[in-house]
């Protein structure tokens, strides 16, 4: 048993909130695996680490978001200050360097432009899920990550998916219980996933979230509004 | 390879060349989980966003000195650590929390109070990690929004990883307290 003293903390128990964040190495990992499973207090201490890894990502996801326009007003400040001396490669005549070099001379106006279209093209480059993530609306398509409002219907559980599932393998899960991604990837690649259309009693809630956390698919899951 | 896949120690060495398109692919790649950061810290969304583009563009005078040392996300957010830190330290009380950030936050998760009064323990512990200091916060957002590990955070934070595993338990520990307070006595620590 390796019970928790009141007076000092185990090293296990410091590092609860990493296994919960899922940012521990493996042989960490399964120390702290080992003991969970044999020490009920730590184990119900650690639901606690899950509930504020929880809340931190719900607070996280209510919170603002930054303009559109930053990246304009980033590059105003980069045209602002002195030019840089870029650094020369002793041989620069590669296809690349050529690139980069029509680049840099465009205008800050095209370039903001051509920055802009870059972010653009990363945000949707968002990942295999994108598609699974869009949700039809009235009138057109919004991309969940982007999606600033919760969803008053329904229960919701948030979830991360195993490092090694495969879009398909998130697909069957979705369909073979009726779920959908209503949110994310947040940072910490944590979905909102609707599991019933109306709101569950807390118990009900928290039998799908037992009942998931063996999943072959899923990491981490916990309750959320 | 395609920008967006490109690694961020390629994306750095090209930001050193001037190479804008980079510097915006970084950008996209870290704008929101720094600004979340900044934001947690300073609890001002204008002040945030602000310091979000003042990081980056510190990104674009300093790549050529970065030596890869630590990873360039450590790097990345070690810069918004810091000028979080002269923003907060800077502010005036009154500016302590802006309308739009506080109608958030109010949103989100009541007075502790209210909360406890719809006997939502969920709002109550979001209540509860919002009342704890910036320090506290800091760590709490690292860990668990931010998902760095132990030496991720002692780089950000530039203290030992023993003090990083010991800051992140005291912070859990307070927030027993602050849900103490509340009525809700979850035992150690």
């Amino acid at each position: 048993m390796n019970t928790v003293k009141q007076s000092e903390p185990s090293e296990i128990e410091l590092l609860l909130p990493w296994y919960a964040a899922g940012t521990l190495d493996a042989h960490e990992a399964a120390r702290v695996e080992a003991a969970l499973a044999s020490d009920p207090e730590l184990a119900s201490r650690y639901e606690w680490v899950r509930a504020e890894f929880a809340q931190e990502a719900d607070i996280n996801a209510a919170a603002p978001t930054p303009s559109e326009r930053d990246v304009e007003t980033l590059f105003a400040k980069i045209d602002a200050t002195p030019a840089r001396q870029p650094r020369r490669q002793a041989q620069s005549s590669g296809f690349s360097e050529r690139i980069a070099e029509f680049l840099t001379s465009l205008t800050p106006r095209t370039q903001a432009w051509s920055a802009l279209a870059a972010v653009l093209a990363i945000a949707l480059q968002a990942g295999l899920l994108a598609g699974l993530v869009l949700k039809e609306k009235t009138g057109g398509f919004e991309t969940a990550s982007t999606s600033r409002h919760v969803q008053s219907d329904g229960a919701y559980v948030l979830i991360r998916f195993k490092p090694q599932t495969t879009a398909t393998e998130i697909a069957d899960f979705l369909t073979a219980n009726k779920f959908s991604i209503v949110d994310g990837p947040a940072v910490g690649k944590l979905y909102r996933i609707r599991v019933a259309p109306n709101k569950l009693p807390k118990d009900d809630l928290m039998r799908v979230v037992t009942t998931l956390q063996s999943d072959k698919v899923v990491d981490f899951i916990a309750m959320t509004d | 390879m395609p920008i967006e896949t490109t690694s961020d120690e390629v994306l750095i060495a090209k930001i050193a060349k001037g190479d804008r398109v980079a510097m915006a692919a970084l950008f996209a790649r870290y704008r929101l989980p720094v600004y979340r950061f900044v934001l947690r810290m300073v609890r001002n969304a204008a002040i945030a966003e602000d310091l979000n583009s003042d990081v980056f563009l510190e990104v674009w005078r300093q790549a050529a000195t970065f030596e890869g040392r630590s990873a360039v996300s450590t790097w990345l957010f070690s810069i918004a650590r810091f000028k979080a830190l002269n923003a907060i330290a800077r502010r005036r009380p009154e500016q302590e929390l802006d309308e739009a950030t506080a109608e958030t936050v109010a949103d989100q998760a009541d007075d502790p109070e209210i909360a406890l009064a719809k006997k939502d323990k969920a709002a109550v512990l979001r209540a509860c990690l919002l009342k704890l200091s910036a320090e506290h916060r800091e760590i709490v957002t690292l860990v668990y929004y931010q998902q760095k590990s132990v030496e991720e955070c002692a780089g950000i934070v530039g203290i030992p990883e023993a003090t990083v595993k010991t800051r992140m338990f005291y912070a859990r520990k307070k927030l027993s307290e602050l849900l103490a307070e509340q009525g809700i006595e979850r035992g150690w620590p």
